[in-house]
């Protein structure tokens, strides 16, 4: 069993996660298999401690006022997946409440109640708010539901039995009686909650999966009053701006900040561990004073080498070259039958992809307020991984967890950016308002230069991929080689053995499952500098492989590529992949010509439990693929907001694209080459595609949405232009300038 | 020293100093936050604001320059502007922190085009982003605001 070991007389002692990969997918944080190993009882006792609150009668995620208001507590963040909206969905179908008299509030940081039931500590990641809250939240609604059925029957004399609730409204048809919620609130509040209350049939809902789950936060967010974190203002505030290196791992040598404080509003420079920090009494004097900061950089042990000579260092490993470091070790992630027969016979494939770093990008760059006064700290931010916050601010501070406030606002994206173990951002953000000390606010900024520069990229991979066809054309030997960085190394997950989001989407593929040898293994070098999850973690290059090669194959044994994945499918007794893709091939109307000027391809990818197909329709402008219709289908069991499923199959598609066509992290020398969205391409209104998603009815629990959208369009694309008659694609992004 | 600047039709007299891009005036000395800051070279479009009925990107526009201009942000909107209610009806947003700016760009469009065609909405708004990938949203909330049907089908979400 795993152990999270943290001495709560220590509040300085370091957190030890490891990992279990057991969990499979329902333990990912953002892909990366992980979790806090101990029961929910040791981490209510570490992380309770210090934290003060009380839940009310209806327990800590539903409030109901007297106005007939219900308020569903969201545990999770809000930085686009609109699960807000489908949180409190589900609470609201159990309890009957009336969705137009549903609010949603975040959430204080507490593990002890509002811990991800998938990874064991308070976080948004995964693509798992839903999927991990589904009974959490079921029960909630159900309990509240008895207590006012109960309430109601106490009031009126008569069987609970006999009671009706909808909308908000308990009735004693019968007897000629209503009470609204609101009017019961003083009596259903008193009941005591039943332990195990009573769920409703699924076939019986009427809120779930219908038109009517639409965001609650469209109107706030269309006339700028959604508060983000750039939005904080608090009296006596300070604004911060921290230059950091151009190269990852150096560290101050000496600076020189006789100019910066000679520029009016800077009120204070001072070294943190990473960088020298500038306050200010606003942020273009804070902008100012950094640009007249002269700071001397030590880069012995800095990272110096450029992305070129890292992808030639990862193409030379993948192809036979021995490691330089002996530590490192070739992993198998999946073997079947004898290894040699995957190197002999014709392959019909054998080539290599390479990806590029990729930054995330997010619309609102990195920021945090922290106040800190003595041991006492309290962090207003968007807060991905509130419990890692916690940790991370703790041990600056020297306080417990648990006293760590944290006020969760939105936050203008993350795609991943935002969960790290290190808390990067906002360690920094606490460390310059320690040194500003007595409580007063700190607002640290980062600029997009910083953003984009400042690391936690998708890292760098490149696979190698050797495929024989057997004598109906159908994979006989499959050879993989993956090459790519750890997520794992340098957290508290550990750095030994293999990182499972580096081979996730390969590892799992049917069409491995339908191929008789295999031989993949997967190589994690080492790399000074930070990466991380970037949507869809793994599958941004698995998918892409996986697809491409796909039908590269299916061209050579001069098969459709939808008849070629059917029979695939059905050799791997993949049912929800043949489900999508007859569902995107029907919809799309595959086989028929397609829109004029445009050319199909297909796609289909398995990820945090959903299963998506997408048929994108492309042509070639000035050289570069333009993407018209895309036709989505998507398995993703229950369906609790199909609206803001479709809103996710829409932006995760354009993110996709957006990186596929254009997305590229450069170094030279160990410095990033892109420094904003001048240099940095991404998908802008003219070039995004049109979307159309279906969703395959299933009664099964419900699975990730915000990612799996994402990695297929990639190959969907790569596979139209094959269609077209254009070469394979080995490297990402299309368009290279 | 004091820069008089016309916002939202009120004269505001503002101390920052004269080079002080205006979204910085408008959000830290005005408290006018619904213009947001993404990328401070004019890239990303989500500091748009009007200057006279054109957008402008605010966090590179000194203030110096606007002295006499009028200037319009999203607070002007109201709340209740077409492109406001299509925007809500469609559930256009998802993170929400580029919108600002792209609600100020089509009001810019709609106001000298009252039923603009495919190709003069993207090329309106191909100047600003959105990462989380709303285009399409965008783009059918416009047509609609409008008075025009969508282009194609709007988002379908069907259960099959």
């Amino acid at each position: 069993m795993n152990k999270f070991v943290m001495d709560i007389r220590e509040p300085t002692e370091s957190v030890k996660l490891t990992r279990r990969h057991a969990l499979g997918i329902g333990a990912t944080l953002a892909g990366g298999a992980l979790l806090i190993g101990c029961s929910p009882s040791a981490i209510g006792k570490m992380m309770g401690v210090g934290a003060k609150h009380d839940f009310g009668a209806f327990g800590p995620f539903i409030k109901v006022t007297s106005d007939g208001f219900v308020t569903v507590m969201s545990k999770h963040i809000e930085f686009g997946q609109g699960n807000h909206a489908g949180l409190a969905a589900i609470a609201a179908e159990e309890m009957d409440a009336d969705w137009t008299k549903v609010r949603v509030e975040q959430s204080i940081a507490n593990a002890s109640v509002y811990a991800n039931t998938s990874f064991g500590m308070q976080g948004t990641g995964g693509s798992s708010a839903i999927s991990n809250s589904w009974m959490q939240l079921r029960n909630a609604g159900a309990a509240a539901r008895a207590m006012f059925v109960q309430a109601a029957a106490t009031t009126w004399g008569v069987p609970a039995k006999d009671i009706t609730v909808k909308d908000g409204v308990v009735r004693y048809v019968a007897g000629g009686k209503e009470a609204t919620f609101g009017e019961l609130v003083p009596v259903a509040a008193k009941v005591t909650p039943p332990q195990k209350p009573i769920l409703k049939d699924p076939k019986n809902f009427s809120l779930i999966g219908s038109d009517r789950v639409r965001r609650k936060d469209s109107a706030a967010k269309s006339s700028g009053t959604a508060r983000f974190t750039q939005d904080v203002h608090l009296p006596n505030m300070l604004t911060a701006m921290v230059a950091h290196s151009p190269k990852f791992g150096s560290s101050v040598a000496s600076f020189d900040a006789s100019a910066a404080k000679q520029i009016a509003g800077v009120v204070d420079v001072f070294q943190i561990p990473s960088g020298v920090a500038v306050v200010a009494e606003n942020t273009w004097a804070a902008r100012k004073g950094r640009d007249a900061l002269v700071v001397k950089w030590d880069d012995s042990k800095a990272e110096k080498r450029s992305s070129d000579e890292m992808r030639a260092e990862w193409t030379a490993l993948a192809a036979g070259k021995a490691p330089s470091d002996s530590k490192l070790k070739w992993l198998a992630f999946q073997t079947k039958g004898e290894a040699a027969q995957t190197t002999s016979g014709t392959p019909a494939v054998d080539t290599t992809y390479d990806f590029p770093f990729l930054a995330h990008a997010p619309m609102e760059p990195m920021n945090c307020v922290a106040i800190v006064d003595g041991n006492s700290a309290k962090l207003i931010h968007g807060s991905q991984i509130p419990t890692l916050d916690q940790l991370n601010t703790a041990k600056i501070v020297g306080n417990l967890p648990g006293a760590i406030e944290v006020e969760t606002l939105f936050a203008g994206g993350s795609f991943g950016r935002r969960a790290n173990f290190q808390s990067d951002y906002v360690t920094e953000c606490v460390h310059i308002a320690k040194h500003v000390g007595k409580g007063r606010p700190v607002k640290l900024v980062w600029t997009r230069e910083d953003d984009m520069t400042g690391g936690y990229y998708r890292p760098l991979v490149h696979h190698a991929v050797r495929v024989t066809l057997d004598k109906d054309g159908y994979p006989a030997t499959w050879r993989h080689r993956i090459v790519g960085p750890s997520l794992n190394k340098g957290s508290p997950l550990g750095s030994g053995g293999l990182d499972p989001s580096l081979v996730e989407g390969a590892k799992d593929s049917p069409y491995l499952k339908a191929t008789p040898v295999v031989d993949g293994q997967a190589i994690s070098p080492d790399i000074n500098m930070p990466i991380l999850w970037w949507r869809s973690v793994g599958a941004t290059h698995t998918a892409f492989v996986m697809e491409h090669t796909i039908d590269q194959l299916a061209k050579k044994a001069g098969k459709d590529p939808v008849d070629y994945r059917r029979t695939l499918y059905k050799k791997a007794g993949a049912e929800r992949h043949l489900a999508v893709l007859n569902l995107a091939a029907e919809k799309a109307g595959w086989g028929a010509p397609a829109t004029a000027g445009f050319t199909r391809g297909i796609a289909v990818h398995e990820s945090f439990g959903s299963v998506v197909a997408q048929v994108a329709e492309v042509k070639l402008v000035n050289g570069e693929p333009r993407v018209g219709r895309v036709v989505t289908a998507i398995d993703c069991g229950t369906a609790i907001s199909p609206n803001q499923i479709a809103a996710q199959m829409e932006g995760g598609t354009c993110f996709g694209l957006s990186a596929a066509l254009f997305g590229q992290i450069t170094l030279k020398g160990g410095e990033v080459q892109q420094h904003n969205f001048d240099a940095y391409r991404v998908l802008r209104h003219n070039e995004a595609p049109h979307v159309e998603t279906y969703i395959v009815a299933s009664s099964n629990p419900p699975s990730g949405v915000g990612e799996p959208g994402t990695p297929v369009i990639s190959a969907a694309v790569a596979n139209a232009l094959l269609a077209m008659g254009q070469p394979m694609t080995t490297s990402l992004p299309f368009v290279k300038t | 020293m004091t820069t008089m600047l016309n916002i939202n039709g009120k004269d505001m007299p503002v101390q920052a100093a004269p080079d002080t891009p205006l979204l910085w005036v408008l959000r830290d000395e005005l408290g006018l936050t619904g213009s947001k800051y993404g990328c401070g070279i004019a890239q990303c479009g989500a500091c748009t604001v009007l200057a006279d009925g054109q957008p402008i990107r605010s966090c590179s526009t000194p203030i110096l320059a606007l002295a006499s201009a009028k200037i319009t942000t999203i607070e002007s909107l109201g709340g209740e502007h077409p492109l406001q209610v299509a925007w809500v009806k469609n559930d256009v947003p998802q993170c929400g922190y580029c919108q600002s700016g792209q609600l100020m760009s089509a009001s810019a469009l709609l106001a000298q085009t009252p039923k603009p065609t495919d190709e003069q909405i993207d090329a309106a708004m191909s100047g600003n982003i959105c990462r989380c990938g709303t285009y399409q949203r965008i783009h059918a909330a416009i047509k609609e605001a409008s008075g025009q049907a969508p282009v194609a089908a709007p988002p379908v979400a069907a259960k099959v």
